[in-house]
């Protein structure tokens, strides 16, 4: 951010005074639009667990190997992405140019990599399991239509996410955008990381078949 | 002020070594590592649980607080988003846990 930038949102007498939070609207925004998401999140976390708890038949499908195998590798794998998140934003607030959009690509590349096994794993779980979002060969269909409904919307944003850094960094890179849009996205790249903080445990971890 | 929003400015990006944030990520790795220990040795269900819950909830409060700089924030940024988002949450949960045990108790005996 540069100075007479920063100067304007600190001390600018807008009609209410000075601006409480010394961020830019467009981090204020971002933040205020991950709340609302988690919200979105908390609220698919705990009604799969309300059909869980309340579902004498809740089957537990996953093997040590492949299943909790391949998700631990794409925690690995979102984890370190987040890891180069933070080294973009750092090397665009020093004005490195070329190496925030080599972490930004490296970021896109991890992100990409975890659709791809995620791709694989529903793939297997479809055609090879025949589990569909409204029945599965084990138990209750409810089982399908959570593990969809909440991978699903992870995996959604984690997409719309490598397209938004894809955009940033092209954007970045000509000079278009600075290092505030950078670090926004970044706030986007990390929340997506800690709801599948939730979702692995939740979904995976705790559906190990226990024979 | 200006000389103060200055400073505030350099130290927003002085904060945050690549040390630190390689360590916090050094950490989640780890908590990550006994959650998947966790589940290989079959741990009992309610227990599984609230271990997993606590240490999801630490993950997200490193993740929260260093790689998305909410630490380095003024207060009045943290008192605006957590409490209200953890406000919701709870009360979701206070919905969920009378009603979901109401239903385990009307499930036919088995």
């Amino acid at each position: 951010m540069s100075d007479t930038e920063l100067e304007g949102i600190v001390e600018s007498p807008w009609s209410g005074g000075a601006s409480p939070f010394a961020v830019n609207s467009k981090k204020l925004g971002m933040w205020l639009f991950i709340v609302s998401d988690s919200l979105t999140f908390s609220a698919l976390l705990v009604s799969y667990a309300y059909v869980r708890l309340s579902t004498p038949d809740w089957p537990r499908p996953f093997e040590i190997w492949p299943a909790i195998a391949k998700s631990s590798l794409m925690t690995f794998i979102l984890l370190s992405s987040s890891l180069t998140m933070v080294f973009a934003v750092a090397a665009a607030h020093k004005g490195e140019v070329k190496k925030t959009v080599r972490y930004l690509l490296a970021t896109m590349v991890c992100g990409l990599a975890f659709v791809l096994i995620h791709a694989t794993e529903w793939y297997t779980l479809i055609v090879e399991e025949h589990v569909t979002p409204w029945s599965n060969p084990w138990g209750t269909p409810l089982f399908g239509g959570t593990f969809f409904g909440l991978t699903g919307l992870h995996m959604l944003h984690v997409t719309i996410g490598v397209a938004y850094l894809g955009v940033i960094a092209w954007g970045f890179n000509k000079g278009k955008w600075t290092a505030d849009h950078v670090e926004v996205s970044g706030l986007y790249w990390h929340f997506v990381d800690l709801v599948w903080m939730f979702i692995f445990p939740m979904v995976y971890l705790l559906s190990v078949n226990p024979k | 002020m200006s000389a103060h929003a200055h400073a505030e400015v350099a130290n927003e990006h002085d904060v945050g070594s690549t040390k630190l944030f390689a360590l916090v990520w050094v950490w989640l790795l780890l908590l990550t590592a006994v959650e998947v220990f966790l589940a290989y040795e079959r741990l009992e269900v309610h227990l599984m649980i609230t271990i997993l819950v606590g240490l999801s909830l630490i993950k997200s409060a490193l993740i929260m607080s260093y790689f998305m700089h909410l630490r380095f924030e003024r207060l009045g940024l943290f008192l605006l988003l957590v409490p209200a988002m953890v406000f919701c949450i709870c009360m979701m949960l206070i919905m969920f846990f009378p009603d979901s045990i109401r239903l385990m108790n009307l499930r036919p005996p088995q």
